[in-house]
């Protein structure tokens, strides 16, 4: 291969070589916040590549919504509170819930099958933060949430839902469902770093995301579970972002159950994240 | 002049359960140097190499890259780092520009100067023309030298080339040669790993030979063939019987032992230089042994192994070496 540049050719002054200060003066001991948000954006950016050249990533959070809503409202509206629509502001905010967390599920399947390509041995040699190849992809992953909520609202509303809180209040649901998705998905990053295959990566998530889901009062008042399992569902996360959800969506009002969702959040975050991290840094 | 060494290794040790891939290698490679490793599949040469780039923890021994100690200030060596892997670690999912600006970005280089370095590393490497083609359309040339220009978009001083041309056709691989001293003579300092002597002849100024996790040898490639001689003779003997005979004559002639294979009646012999390849047919002549054929040929990987370590590389591929070397299997 010919070098055709326009820079002088390299022999022309032998190199000079490097003392231990051209070195100190060439490196940084560490990223700084700006670089780890950097890194983690362009990470994002690689993502959403990704995404747009492989749609069927997005099967799971178009159809799931669509059916998740009408099954679960055909199904149980009767029974549980008379009517489908008198069940509907029940269970849109549960549905928005399971949906997102199903959406986050894929995060960790994905990151594991990622992690398996070449790509990732070029990301372990760069100088780069290691939580960026994490939070990066799940940054683009908001976007999902956000479709998936919003399909959510608009089969709830086709089949007559009617959002107490207006336009404003399903907005912030919205939000507040992609900053839940968001948070838990740190969970299956976390067994996505941990477990040798995309496979069991699914299958332990899947064991995860079952009780968390079901377990909860997404689907069904608390009111009406044993002791043993309402004492479960009340320390769930997932319950605690229902309630918020069901708030802001049908009321509009922003409550005190609203502040939980988040610290919930925070804490899901402040677990998950480190261990995540130090998996990741682990696992080669 | 106060420079340090580009690489510098004591007692490298890792560990699978049992089984020592890297067992105690040193490892010394000045800057500006093109330093080659070595060896057959399964020698640990990737392993060392992943380790030395924190890719791997080290778990025994010391490392330092340009006097920065690779164990506990991994985020510095990296920054003096470009690898490129045996397999191809560029994204499928992107193009190769996009690629080249990705690498860019997560090291800090600005978009505009990451898109300008993208552009002129895809010229220099001839890739300019797919640029903007999925990586899935390159072919394996294309995707090594890609790969190759992945490491460079930083212009780091140190570059590990992990089997560099290991599955390209020949000429695909005199252009990566042609690259590497590019590379080299516009200052960088090249470790690289290989399975093919000619590359490392070819390339390197220093050679270190790696067998099971150990170093073997270290030298120059003319070192390193001369223990060796600098060509093999290869005889086919009219008369397997007479092989006995055969061997006496080359023995007194050259002052070395030929390896024989007695089924088959061949013979092979180490030459300090080619033309007493002739000396040896003569004498061969004069003593009544017929011959059915002949060749001279470089020493391939396998001879030097033989040599150095009494054991063929296991994964030889010379149909007349074959035969008479023993077939130990190399751990792993």
């Amino acid at each position: 291969m010919t070098m055709q540049m326009t820079q002088p050719a390299p022999v022309a002054t032998p190199p000079r070589r490097l003392t231990p200060g051209d070195i100190a003066a060439r490196t940084t001991s560490h990223n700084s916040l700006r670089e780890t948000i950097s890194q983690t954006m362009s990470m994002a950016w690689r993502a959403t590549k990704k995404m747009r050249r492989n749609p069927e990533q997005f099967f799971d959070v178009t159809i799931q919504p669509l059916l998740f809503t009408a099954m679960f409202a055909y199904l149980l509206g009767g029974g549980l509170s008379g009517s489908v629509e008198a069940y509907l502001p029940l269970v849109i905010p549960g549905i928005l819930a399971q949906t997102a967390l199903t959406a986050c599920m894929a995060t960790g399947v994905q990151l594991r099958e990622d992690m398996e390509k070449g790509v990732f041995d070029r990301f372990k040699s760069l100088p780069m933060a290691r939580i960026a190849p994490l939070a990066g992809p799940m940054i683009a992953d908001l976007l999902r949430y956000a479709i998936a909520s919003t399909l959510t609202f608009v089969t709830g509303i086709a089949m007559g839902y009617r959002p107490g809180g207006g336009v404003a209040g399903v907005a912030m649901a919205i939000v507040l469902t992609m900053i839940a998705g968001w948070s838990l998905a740190w969970v299956f990053t976390w067994v996505g770093t941990l477990a040798r295959s995309a496979q069991s990566v699914q299958g332990i998530s899947m064991m995860i995301m079952f009780p968390l889901t079901f377990m909860s009062n997404a689907l069904v008042p608390v009111e009406t579970l044993p002791s043993w399992l309402a004492a479960f569902v009340k320390v769930n996360p997932v319950s605690y972002v229902v309630t918020a959800t069901r708030d802001l969506a049908n009321d509009g009002t922003v409550t005190g159950h609203v502040g939980w969702a988040l610290v919930a959040c925070a804490a899901v975050i402040a677990v998950f994240a480190p261990l995540s991290v130090r998996s990741y840094k682990r696992h080669l | 002049m106060n420079h340090i060494p580009a690489v510098h290794a004591e007692g490298l040790v890792k560990s699978f359960g049992d089984f020592r891939a890297v067992d105690g290698v040193d490892l010394h490679v000045d800057q500006g140097e093109i330093y080659g490793v070595l060896g057959p599949n399964g020698a640990g040469k990737t392993t060392m190499l992943k380790m030395l780039a924190t890719l791997l923890p080290i778990d025994g021994g010391r490392a330092e890259i340009f006097g920065v100690d690779v164990r506990r200030d991994p985020h510095r060596t990296r920054q003096l780092l470009g690898v490129t892997g045996q397999y191809a670690s560029v994204d499928e999912n992107l193009t190769a520009n996009e690629n080249l600006w990705l690498f860019g970005r997560l090291q800090g280089v600005s978009s505009r100067t990451s898109r300008a370095t993208a552009a002129q590393l895809l010229e220099q490497f001839g890739l300019q023309e797919a640029a903007n083609k999925p990586i899935s359309q390159f072919s394996g040339g294309m995707r090594r030298r890609l790969d190759l220009a992945a490491s460079l978009i930083t212009r780091p001083p140190l570059i590990f080339l992990d089997e560099p041309t290991t599955g390209l056709d020949p000429r695909t691989r005199g252009q990566m040669w042609d690259t590497i001293r590019e590379l080299v003579a516009g200052g960088c300092t090249v470790l690289l790993t290989t399975q093919y002597l000619d590359e490392a002849d070819q390339l390197a100024d220093r050679i270190a030979v790696i067998d099971r996790g150990r170093k073997v040898a270290e030298g120059t490639p003319d070192e390193l063939k001369a223990s060796v001689g600098n060509s093999t003779l290869r005889l086919r003997l009219t008369d397997a019987a007479e092989q006995t005979v055969a061997a006496d004559v080359v023995r007194r002639l050259l002052g070395e032992d030929p390896v024989l294979s007695p089924e088959s009646g061949r013979l092979n012999v180490a030459l300090d230089a080619a033309d007493r390849a002739a000396d040896v047919l003569i004498s061969l002549r004069e003593a009544g042994i017929g011959i059915t054929s002949v060749s001279v040929d470089a020493p391939t990987l396998d001879e030097v192994f033989l040599a150095l370590t009494g054991h063929d590389t296991g994964d030889s591929v010379d149909p007349s070496a074959t035969a008479d070397s023993r077939q130990l299997e190399v751990a792993r």
